[in-house]
C-alpha cells in the first residue's frame, strides 16, 4: 500500500509533464533531465527504502526473540492443541488437532457469525431505513427510535445486555422450555432435532436443484413475455412452488413408498443437560443478535440516505404511471438508491466483520478468542499469532469489498 | 512533502534499531532507577492478589512482590501493580511491562523453554478442583460425563480439562472466558454445571458467589499445579533476587524469626539466623541488595507462615490448610535452601 501511493501521484504527475512535453516540444535534454527517469529513480529509491524498513524491522524482531530465548517460526502451527473448542464446525478433539485445526476452527466461526449477521443485518436495515421515511407516524417514530439508541450505545454493553441480561435468565436444563416438535430453550442453548439423512435422501437434494434451476429459466422467460407483451406471469408463487414445493412432493413420495428418506435425533434430557439434536450456543445468539441489530441501525441511515438522495420526481413520475407505492420503491425508487447505498453499505459489512471480534466478552470461540486468547498464550508466539490475525481480518475485509465493488460496477449508472 | 517523509523513514528505522539495543539484563539496575517495582498481579483473587475498598493490594503473591520490594528499597509500598488476565500475563512479562509475575502460575516445561521465561520460586503448592452446584447431587468429578464446564483461558486448567475428560472416556462442554472474573460469572448465572480452577482458586471464588453455601468443591484434585513467580529468561541476578526473597521468607519462618521477634533476633547468636539477618556475612552484595535485605523482608512483610495465615490461611476468609505448603519439617513441600 505504501508503494502504490506515491506511484499513483508520480505517475499522474509524468501524465502531465508528458501532454505540456508534446504541446511545446522543447530542446533535447541531458538524461539527468528526462522526468521519465527521475520518476523510476525515485520510485525505486522508495520502493527500496520501504523494503529495507521491512527487512530491518524482521530480523530485529527475530533477533530479540531469539536473544530472550522465546520460540519463533510457523512451526507451532503443526503441534497438538491439547485444548477443547465449544463451538467447531469441522471435527476437533483436544487429542488428534493442531494449533492450525483450532485457527480454522476460529476462522470458520467468524466467518459464520459475519455471514449470517450481514444478511440479517441488511433485511433489517433496509426494513428500518424504509419504516422511517414512511408516512405512518407511529412507525416512523419507532424507526427512530431503534436507530437512535441503538446507535449511540456501545456494542460491548450491548453484547453484554444480550448475553447476561436477555439470554442469561433463562431456565436450567432441568427445566427447559419445550416449544414443542422437539425445540427446546435454556441457559445453555436452543436444541432442536437433528436430520439424519438415510441414502435414498439425494432425491430430495436434486428436487431441490431442479427446482432452482426451473425457476432461474422460468423467472427469465416471464421478463422476457412482460417486456415483448405486457403480460405478467405469478413469479413469486411458482418460485415458492418449485423450489419449496418440488422436494417436499419429493419426500411426500418416498415416505408413501415407505423408504423415509429423513429420521430425526430427537434432544432429550440427560443428567446434566439435554442429550442428542442440534445445539445453539447462547453466545452464539448473543453475539449474532447484538451484531445484527446494531449494524442494522447503521445499515438503516445508509439506506435512508440513499432513498433520500433519490429525486421525488422520480416517485411522482412513477405515480403518474400508475405504479402502486410498493411497486414505486422496488421497481423505480430502490434501483437508484442502491448506487448511493452500496458504498457506505460495504463500510458497515466490515464493520460488522471486524467487531464480531468482541466476542471475546462472551466467550464464543471466534478467531481472536480462540488464536489469540488461548494459542497465543499456550504457543507464547505473540508476533507470529497477531501477525496471522491481522492478516486473515484484512483479507476478510479486502475479499469483501472487492465483491462488493463488482456488484457496485453493476448497480452503477451505464453512461450510453 | 518529499522531506517530511524521508524524515519519517528515518525516524522510524532509528526507532527499530533503538529497540534493538535495549538489554534483557539489569533489571534490578532499571527498578532502582525508576524508584519503584511493577509487579504483575492477578485481576483480582481473595487470598492471592486483590485490592480491599481502599485500594490496597494484598494477598500470598502480593506479599511476594512487597517482600521484594522491602529488600529493594527498604519499602514495601514502591510497587505498581498491574492486574493481567491469565491469556495477557506471559506477553505482559515478555515485553517488559512487568518486572516480575507474581499471579498463580503454573510451571510447565513449555513455559519455562519456550516463553524465554523463568520461574525461580515456588510460592504454592496447589491442584486442579471442579466445584458443582450442591443441588445437583454430584458428589465425585467422575460423575460429570456430559456437563458443561465453565474455565478461563490460557491456563493449563484448560488443558488438564481436556486431559482429565479424555483420560476417564467421558463428553464435556467446555465454555472458556477471558478473565476469571466473566468465567466464575457465567457459572454463577448457570451457564455452566461445573466451575474449574486451581483448588485454591475454587475457595476464593466460593466466597463471591450469589450464595456461597449452594456451591460445594468435589474431593478429586487432577492434576499438579506448582504456582510460582515469573520473571524475564537471561537476566540472572533478577532471577536470583526472586528465588532468594522466597528463600529467606521459608527460613525465618524455619528459624522462628517473624515480623515481632525480628530485632530482637538480630542479637541472636545462631549463626544461621546472623547469615540470614546479615549480622554475618555479606550475602547481599552478590545479588546487587544491602547486606539486611532478608531483614528488611521480615520486618515489613513477615516470613511465609505470616504470610500465609494472614492471607489464605485460618487468618482469613479462606481458611486453607497448610498441606502441601506447610514446612518440609511439618510435611509439607516448602524447603528454604539455606543462606550460606
Amino acid at each position: 500500500m505504501k508503494v502504490k501511493g506515491p506511484k499513483t501521484t508520480s505517475l499522474q504527475r509524468m501524465g502531465s509533464v508528458q501532454s505540456s512535453v508534446s504541446q511545446a516540444l522543447p530542446p533535447k535534454k541531458s538524461f539527468l533531465y528526462d522526468p521519465k527517469v527521475r520518476g523510476i529513480f525515485y520510485q525505486t529509491l522508495l520502493v527500496c527504502v520501504v523494503g529495507y524498513l521491512f527487512y530491518i524491522a524482521a530480523t530485529n524482531a527475530v533477533d530479540n526473540l531469539r536473544r530472550a530465548k522465546i520460540a519463533s517460526g510457523f512451526g507451532f502451527l503443526e503441534n497438538t492443541a491439547g485444548f477443547d473448542i465449544s463451538q467447531t464446525l469441522i471435527s476437533f478433539s483436544a487429542a488428534g488437532s493442531t494449533y492450525g485445526d483450532a485457527f480454522i476452527v476460529g476462522l470458520l466461526n467468524t466467518l459464520i457469525v459475519s455471514a449470517i449477521g450481514i444478511v440479517f443485518a441488511t433485511f433489517l436495515g433496509f426494513a428500518v431505513g424504509i419504516a422511517r421515511l414512511s408516512s405512518n407516524w407511529m412507525v416512523a417514530k419507532v424507526a427512530m427510535v431503534y436507530v437512535e439508541t441503538l446507535r449511540n450505545i456501545p456494542l460491548l454493553l450491548q453484547l453484554l445486555f444480550w448475553y447476561i441480561a436477555v439470554l442469561g435468565p433463562l431456565p436450567q436444563p432441568r427445566d427447559s422450555f419445550s416449544l414443542g416438535a422437539g425445540f427446546f430453550l435454556n441457559a445453555r442453548g436452543l436444541f432442536m432435532p437433528r436430520p439424519l439423512y438415510a441414502a435414498d435422501a439425494w432425491a430430495i437434494g436434486v428436487a431441490f436443484a431442479i427446482g432452482v434451476v426451473v425457476t432461474i429459466l422460468f423467472r427469465r422467460w416471464a421478463k422476457k413475455q412482460q417486456a415483448a407483451t405486457g403480460r405478467q406471469y405469478p413469479v413469486g408463487w411458482a418460485t415458492l412452488g418449485l423450489v419449496l414445493g418440488l422436494p417436499v412432493a419429493t419426500w411426500i413420495v418416498l415416505a408413501l413408498m415407505n423408504a423415509n428418506p429423513v429420521s430425526f435425533d430427537m434432544p432429550v434430557k440427560g443428567t446434566f443437560n439435554l442429550r442428542g439434536g442440534m445445539q445453539i450456543l447462547p453466545e452464539f445468539v448473543a453475539l449474532l443478535v447484538g451484531l445484527t441489530t446494531y449494524t442494522a441501525a447503521f445499515i438503516a441511515e445508509v439506506v435512508r440516505a440513499g432513498i433520500l438522495a433519490v429525486s421525488k420526481g422520480q416517485t411522482e413520475a412513477a405515480g403518474s404511471l400508475g405504479l402502486k407505492s410498493g411497486q414505486t420503491l422496488r421497481l423505480v425508487v430502490i434501483p437508484q438508491a442502491m448506487r448511493v447505498i452500496i458504498p457506505p453499505l460495504t463500510s458497515q459489512y466490515l464493520n460488522l466483520t471486524k467487531n464480531s471480534s468482541l466476542a471475546v466478552a462472551i466467550g464464543y470461540p471466534d478467531l481472536v478468542q480462540v488464536f489469540m486468547g488461548t494459542v497465543l498464550n499456550q504457543t507464547g508466539q505473540a508476533v507470529e499469532v497477531v501477525m496471522i490475525t491481522m492478516g486473515v481480518y484484512l483479507t476478510i475485509s479486502l475479499v469483501t469489498s472487492f465483491v462488493m465493488n463488482i456488484y457496485n460496477r453493476r448497480v452503477a449508472i451505464v453512461e450510453r | 512533502m518529499k522531506k517530511a517523509i524521508v524524515s519519517i523513514a528515518f525516524g522510524l528505522t532509528a526507532s527499530l534499531l533503538a529497540a534493538g539495543s535495549a538489554s534483557a539484563q539489569a533489571t534490578l539496575a532499571s527498578v532502582k532507577q525508576k524508584g519503584y517495582l511493577t509487579c504483575g498481579s492477578n485481576t483480582g483473587l481473595a487470598g492471592f492478589g486483590l485490592p480491599d475498598a481502599q485500594g490496597n493490594w494484598t494477598g500470598l503473591d502480593v506479599d511476594f512482590c512487597r517482600a521484594m520490594s522491602a529488600a529493594i528499597f527498604d519499602d514495601p509500598t514502591k510497587i505498581r501493580f498491574i492486574p493481567l488476565s491469565a491469556k495477557d500475563r506471559f506477553t505482559a512479562l515478555q515485553s517488559g511491562e512487568v518486572d516480575v509475575l507474581a499471579r498463580n502460575s503454573t510451571v510447565t516445561m513449555s513455559r519455562d523453554t519456550q516463553l524465554g521465561l523463568d520461574f525461580p520460586a515456588i510460592n504454592y503448592f496447589d491442584g486442579q478442583g471442579f466445584m458443582v452446584r450442591k443441588k445437583l447431587g454430584v458428589s465425585s468429578a467422575k460423575e460429570l460425563n456430559g456437563a458443561s464446564i465453565c474455565t478461563q483461558q490460557g491456563t493449563t486448567t484448560e488443558l488438564n480439562l481436556a486431559d482429565y475428560f479424555r483420560a476417564n472416556n467421558m463428553k464435556y462442554e467446555v465454555v472458556a472466558f477471558a478473565t476469571s472474573d466473566e468465567t466464575f460469572k457465567a457459572y454463577d448465572a448457570g451457564r455452566c454445571d461445573a466451575f474449574t480452577t486451581d483448588a485454591s482458586g475454587l475457595y476464593s471464588e466460593r466466597l463471591r458467589a450469589s450464595n456461597p453455601d449452594d456451591h460445594i468443591v468435589l474431593p478429586e484434585i487432577i492434576s499438579k499445579e506448582p504456582l510460582a513467580v515469573a520473571v524475564r529468561h537471561g537476566d540472572n541476578q533478577w532471577g536470583d533476587i526472586v528465588r532468594w526473597t522466597h528463600n529467606a521468607m521459608l527460613d525465618a519462618e524455619e528459624l522462628g524469626v517473624t515480623k515481632a521477634n525480628v530485632d530482637q533476633m538480630k542479637g541472636s547468636d545462631n549463626p544461621e539466623i546472623k547469615r540470614l539477618l546479615g549480622t554475618e556475612g555479606k550475602f547481599g552484595e552478590a545479588v546487587g541488595l544491602p547486606n539486611d535485605w532478608a531483614y528488611r523482608i521480615i520486618k515489613h512483610v513477615g516470613n511465609y507462615g505470616e504470610s500465609f495465615e494472614r492471607n489464605v490461611g485460618e487468618g482469613s476468609k479462606l481458611k486453607i490448610k497448610r498441606g502441601l505448603n506447610a514446612q518440609w519439617t511439618k510435611g509439607g513441600l516448602q524447603y528454604g535452601l539455606p543462606v550460606r
